[in-house]
């Protein structure tokens, strides 16, 4: 039992990571219908940002509070990813919006391979580990939970209910919500529709840098191809919980990372991906629009 | 073409500032040309409705108008209140609604059907609350001006949930209103977005009699109580003929026909070209369109 919950632990914060990326993917999708494959890349991007950070903080302050130095290497982290994913968008999928449907999708991946080779080629190909930041580990009736765990189950927690806020409460959120039913009519009602598309990207590649900030705190090492595993997890996060729903990629997001982690747990790690992705299709043959999404209802 | 000069004087002093001026507007498809050297002006505080039948080319003016299509020749100028001019076909298309002031509806209705009917009316002041939460991140630490400007937002939302007697459903999703009520929405929201030309494509299309005589009450409160002028596609001939102060006819792209109502109404070329009937039908239809309207006048007393 106590196992059980450890693994339980454990998932619940892979899955947080997840789920933070799942939501730039789902939104996006959710307002141009197009999935960015760049949008992994960002994750890993926000990662390195945290990581320069790092060694810049470190080594000009060297008794920096480790709080403090989180807070700066996530909030430099969301600004660098914002600029990437706004510029992305700016200069490779505005133009070809209007074209078919395949254009910007191609670009995606085309990005996508120029952001993961532009960091090989400036941060070097091999592992880049930092030294731990947090190491408290609590015993709680017998179950290990480290304090990084509840960080990165916190934090996910408050950004996911000041997102939900922003889209639900906010009259950005409105628009954006507006946009994505009808672009065309929300533009006739004074809304910037390309403005609030790029906000959008800007949210959703904030949310991935805080993804990548965790996961190098996490893990204590970043690596140029980082961006494409945890990237497609994400994505097929979204597609689980149903592309275009906000609560559906936080629970696609959980769902995986518990699916992984308990599959590593009880059978042999080695299959993990072959389980997550062998749920996913399953769900899919039987909920083609995943768990939360709607089903595209045609009016005749 | 056939304008006579006569029957515009009626219209009163105040009537000859024209709103919005089209000058030699065409718009070519292809080979087609769907509006040909088309030239009209709405005046100011009028109702002018734009009647044709079917592919003379009335929703492409208004696509023009509002900025879906760019227009392959002419010149559309919109006069606000203060004198400020727009030429509506250099404008982006939100910016038409954002700065020119000119709202438009569908002839197909384009709600936004997920959202409720409260927050359709909010998205179309968008502009107003998006400056007054300082872009979402003053709004997101509740400063007071955010909060007077929602709140304000809400009431002039209640106030067209009222005119338009949707008020008990407030939060329903749009999706979920019948027909009629949608209808009644869209020009709400249209005008939430504080418009000064109005422009509605066949709001009457597919209402039974009573829900298209409350649509003629909504209208000409509209224009009774915020003094927008209005400008409409209307097939239904009870409407155009009791509500609107001028009319503009159109047939294949051109103006045929543009006067006071019952001007139009009696020109024969309006006869043959919008009824498309033979001569010795004429007759008949024209009574068949004055027992309708003495219908609804006969309905409203």
């Amino acid at each position: 039992m106590e196992y059980f919950v450890q693994q339980l632990v454990n998932g619940l914060t892979l899955g947080s990571i997840y789920g933070m990326i799942a939501i730039g993917y789902t939104m996006v999708y959710g307002i141009i219908g197009m999935i960015n494959f760049a949008h992994g890349d960002i994750f890993m991007l926000g990662g390195f940002a945290a990581l320069i950070v790092f060694l810049a903080l470190t080594s000009l302050f060297a008794g920096i509070p480790v709080v403090l130095a989180l807070l700066i290497m996530m909030i430099v982290a969301m600004i660098m990813a914002s600029l990437w994913n706004w510029t992305i968008e700016r200069v490779a999928y505005r133009p070809l919006r209007g074209s078919f449907r395949l254009a910007p999708l191609i670009t995606a991946i085309g990005m996508s391979i120029a952001l993961s080779n532009f960091i090989q080629v400036t941060q070097g190909p091999r592992n880049k580990p930092i030294p731990p930041l947090v190491s408290s580990v609590y015993n709680i009736a017998g179950i290990s939970i480290s304090l990084k765990q509840i960080i990165i189950i916190l934090i996910t927690a408050i950004l996911l209910s000041v997102f939900w806020y922003i889209v639900h409460r906010t009259p950005l959120g409105r628009a954006q919500r507006a946009t994505e039913q009808d672009r065309k009519m929300a533009a006739l009602l004074g809304i910037d529709v390309d403005r609030t598309i790029s906000v959008t990207f800007i949210m959703g590649a904030a949310l991935a840098a805080v993804a990548g900030t965790m996961y190098l705190m996490y893990y204590g090492v970043v690596v140029f191809t980082d961006g494409f595993i945890p990237g497609v997890k994400a994505f097929t996060a979204a597609v689980l919980g149903g592309i275009g729903s906000l609560p559906g990629a936080v629970l696609g997001g959980l769902l995986i990372g518990l699916i992984e982690s308990l599959w590593s747990a009880y059978f042999t790690i080695d299959y993990k991906d072959v389980a997550t992705f062998s749920i996913l299709a399953i769900v899919l043959i039987f909920k083609p629009s995943g768990i939360l999404g709607r089903p595209e209802v045609e009016k005749v | 073409m056939a304008s006579a000069p006569t029957t515009k004087a009626a219209a009163g002093a105040a009537a000859q500032d024209p709103i919005l001026k089209v000058e030699h507007l065409s718009m070519r498809f292809g080979g087609l040309m769907a509006i040909n050297d088309l030239s009209f002006e709405c005046r100011r505080g009028d109702i002018t409705a734009l009647i044709g039948p079917n592919g003379a080319g009335k929703t492409t003016v208004f696509n023009c108008i509002t900025g879906f299509y760019k227009p392959t020749m002419g010149m559309m100028t919109l006069r606000q209140k203060g004198g400020q001019d727009y030429l509506l076909e250099r404008l982006a298309d939100f910016e038409i609604t954002k700065r020119a002031k000119v709202a438009r509806t569908f002839q197909n209705i384009r709600l936004f059907t997920g959202l409720t009917v409260l927050e359709n009316l909010l998205v179309a002041q968008h502009n107003a609350l998006m400056r007054a939460s300082g872009y979402t991140i003053l709004g997101l630490f509740g400063f007071p001006a955010y909060r007077k400007a929602s709140k304000e937002s809400i009431e002039l939302a209640r106030y067209w949930l009222d005119k338009a007697s949707l008020t008990e459903r407030a939060d329903d999703p749009a999706g979920d209103l019948p027909y009629g009520a949608q209808r009644r929405l869209e020009i709400a929201r249209a005008m939430c977005t504080g418009p000064e030309l109005l422009c509605l494509d066949e709001p009457a299309a597919g209402l039974n009699p009573r829900e298209s005589l409350a649509l003629n009450t909504l209208l000409q409160g509209i224009r009774a109580d915020t003094g927008t002028s209005i400008l409409l596609i209307e097939h239904d001939m009870s409407v155009v003929m009791e509500i609107s102060d001028h009319v503009v006819v159109l047939e294949y792209g051109q103006k045929i026909s543009d006067g006071t109502p019952d001007f139009v109404k009696n020109d024969p070329k309006v006869i043959a070209a919008y009824l498309g009937v033979e001569d010795d039908e004429v007759e008949e239809v024209i009574a068949e369109v004055e027992e309708v309207a003495h219908e609804v006048e006969g309905g409203q007393k």
